[in-house]
């Protein structure tokens, strides 16, 4: 009953195609079903929760995400995004909870009945099939007819750039053409859904950038909806139409990417989206919007204020892009600005920014980065210097807990 | 320019000579065991067969004219194709129990896995004629598995489990079976279970991802194992020849006869060496598909 290693596998695959050619069409799928169809492809996440022992991976978490959408979970490992994908994909059994898809629980479907498009953080391309017998593979798992594969995987090859690639042995592709040949393989079959599990994460930098306008372009042209799993704040801020930041198997936030990095819910969302700088203080009590944080200086920061936050312990939160770094010893703010006077620590050189830390009485050094632009000569160590920033674009987070 | 470049050039060679020394001293460990193998199988296997060929009193027209008759006798062709049909058999029924057995030791853990592999490994700390005698004590005409099959009524006259084709194909299948099993195991550890889970992920269903994912990347195991269970096949003698039948003479006990009965050294001579280089082109097939270094866990 066993094919031979390779010219015999070719045989089986065609006496399969023969037998799906026979077949009417009851049983199966239409040979070019219609693009995907708009306002389909809604997930909703309810609830959802799974434990591993004692440990809880996924701590009742809920989502909801609209058809067509680019969704990023992202989040330190641990944080339980990868489960909350397999969770979608149908691998791990949630122990609580509920998905639904066009609101249908899908809790009974296994995962080969979901439909979803699929992009393995590894790629998993078959290491025994070439790139096209790689990217016919859900279409033969679905016993299209053989015309209708050709014509789909060369769509897809195109789609991907991957054309001249065809007959390549899957083993012989760098990892960018890997990348291509399991992207083209998750969208070839026209999925509402395609999951993305850290699919660009062993590309390099340079790469990596390249492939997310690729697979952005994609999605926007298929108008299919996309969960996308990953690590890396620049990736999810770039790609997703929104980004649900995870921590401790918890969304600490969800928002577009502008949102949750200028108005972060809390410290670990403003840290973990980009440099940040969180200024501890005393949050003193104020009915309106602006709020005022006591440092333990003495001196106070004004600030908008998170809803979340009560007198107590604070902290400003303020880019440090946003932060205008002058010489100069005496800070004098006023009621739209907030200013700190410190010292130069180190100023660093990173290509297209220059990055200093300032030294000021009672905090943490501040990070202040500065456009490397014509004219813009580096600080010596030491100087004194006068930071300023609109309270507008700063904002008090309650204090860690 | 020129002169930089050719200092650069230089060092090279060096770091090339110094790293093949440490190998050449490991080689040194092997020694024992190469000398043990050397002189007392390979020395003596050339002396068996340098000897009886040069007893030989007559020309060599003779001698090629008397190799011809022996190995186109009905006797020895009997055998031959007795010797072939028997272990593609074995190799078969072994195949088909093997692999569902190596793909739970795959997948399984803890108990479950000690238990099999106990199972598998812990007969073979016994002779192989206790294992053999010890299915003769099952399968005889008043052996356990006749007593049980008349007591449940199944069976009106014991059955003939032994002393015919049957009792062969059992015992040589219970004996080869660990060889097929560790090699598929082997095999099949390395298949990546993120495919599987891929495969499924893009719509497959569980017969169709083995059909088109497992059992294509499983296949060098497969491969291996049949040769290994093939070339132990044609070469077995105890299980064949005491739960065998008349007419289930291999080829090993062809030769067995020759030496033991009719004491005709030369065709026993001939016989082995045409088992011997069976083997040995089998074994090379093998060795080919196979990289033993993986098999045995080794990077």
């Amino acid at each position: 009953m066993g094919p031979e290693p390779r010219e015999g596998q070719l045989d089986m695959v065609q006496v399969d195609t023969v037998l799906a050619e026979r077949s009417p069409a009851a049983e199966a799928e239409p040979a070019l079903p219609a693009p995907i169809a708009a306002g389909r492809g809604a997930i909703e996440l309810r609830a959802l929760t799974k434990r591993y022992g004692d440990e809880t991976v996924v701590d009742a978490i809920a989502a909801s995400i609209a058809p067509g959408e680019f969704f990023s979970l992202l989040g330190p490992s641990g944080s339980g995004k990868t489960t909350t994908l397999m969770m979608v994909a149908g691998f791990v059994r949630p122990d609580s909870g509920t998905i639904l898809v066009d609101g249908e629980d899908i809790a009974a479907v296994p995962p080969q009945k979901r439909g979803f498009g699929m992009v393995f953080q590894n790629y998993a391309i078959f290491p025994h099939l070439n790139v096209f017998e790689n990217i016919a593979f859900p279409l033969r798992a679905r016993r299209w007819a053989k015309d209708a594969i050709r014509d789909r995987v060369t769509w897809a090859l195109e789609l991907v750039q991957l054309s001249r690639f065809t007959d390549r042995d899957a083993r012989q592709l760098s990892g960018g053409q890997q990348q291509r040949v399991a992207l083209a393989r998750a969208i070839v079959f026209h999925p509402q859904v395609v999951l993305m599990d850290e699919p660009l994460g062993a590309l390099d930098k340079n790469l990596r950038f390249e492939m997310q306008v690729e697979i952005k372009e994609i999605q926007q042209r298929l108008g299919m909806t996309v969960l996308y799993v990953t690590h890396d704040q620049e990736e999810a801020m770039s790609m997703s139409d929104r980004i649900a930041i995870m921590n401790h198997g918890r969304i600490y936030q969800v928002g577009p990417p502008g949102e949750v990095y200028e108005r972060p819910a809390n410290p670990f969302v403003g840290r973990f989206l980009g440099e940040a700088n969180l200024i501890e203080g005393t949050i003193m009590a104020e009915a309106s919007e602006v709020a005022r944080l006591r440092l333990p200086s003495g001196q106070e920061l004004r600030a908008p204020r998170n809803n979340s936050c009560v007198a107590g312990r604070g902290m400003l939160f303020i880019r440090p892009e946003r932060v205008a770094i002058a010489p100069g010893a005496a800070a004098s703010g006023d009621f739209d600005v907030n200013a700190l006077a410190g010292n130069v620590r180190r100023c660093s050189f990173l290509g297209n920014i220059l990055r200093y830390a300032v030294d000021f009485e009672g905090t943490a050094p501040i990070t202040v980065d500065l456009q490397n632009a014509a004219g813009v000569a580096a600080l010596p160590v030491g100087a004194p210097v006068v930071l300023r920033w609109p309270v507008s674009d700063s904002l008090i987070l309650p204090g860690e807990a | 320019m020129q002169a930089m470049t050719s200092m650069v050039a230089t060092p090279e060679p060096v770091s090339g000579t110094t790293s093949s020394a440490p190998r050449d001293r490991t080689l040194l460990l092997m020694l024992p065991s190469l000398a043990m193998l050397i002189f007392l199988f390979l020395v003596p296997l050339a002396l068996f067969f340098v000897h009886t060929f040069m007893e030989f009193d007559g020309t060599t027209a003779e001698f090629i004219e008397q190799a011809r008759d022996l190995l186109l006798s009905q006797a020895y062709l009997t055998a031959l194709g007795t010797t072939n049909w028997i272990s593609l058999i074995v190799t078969a029924t072994v195949l088909l129990i093997g692999y569902p057995i190596a793909y739970y030791l795959t997948t399984a853990a803890g108990i479950g896995v000690s238990v099999v592999v106990l199972s598998i490994v812990l007969p073979y700390f016994t002779s192989i004629i206790v294992r053999t005698f010890s299915w003769m004590v099952l399968l005889g005409e008043h052996g356990l598995v006749n007593d049980v099959l008349l007591a449940m009524g199944l069976t009106k006259a014991p059955l003939s489990l032994m002393y015919n084709r049957l009792g062969v194909l059992i015992g040589m299948s219970y004996v080869l079976l660990p060889y097929m099993v560790l090699t598929l195991y082997a095999a099949m550890r390395s298949i990546d279970p993120l495919l599987l889970r891929a495969a499924a992920g893009l719509g497959a269903g569980g017969f169709y991802t083995f059909r088109r994912v497992y059992f294509p990347l499983s296949l060098p195991g497969v491969l291996s194992g049949a040769l290994i269970v093939y070339i132990l096949s044609i070469g077995f003698f105890i299980t064949p020849a005491l739960m065998g039948g008349q007419h289930d003479i291999m080829i090993a006990m062809l030769i067995d006869r020759a030496l033991e009965v009719a004491v005709d050294w030369p065709s026993a001579a001939l016989m082995s060496a045409t088992l011997l280089l069976v083997t040995l082109a089998l074994y090379a097939i093998y060795y080919r598909i196979t990289d033993i270094r993986r098999l045995i866990g080794a990077r």
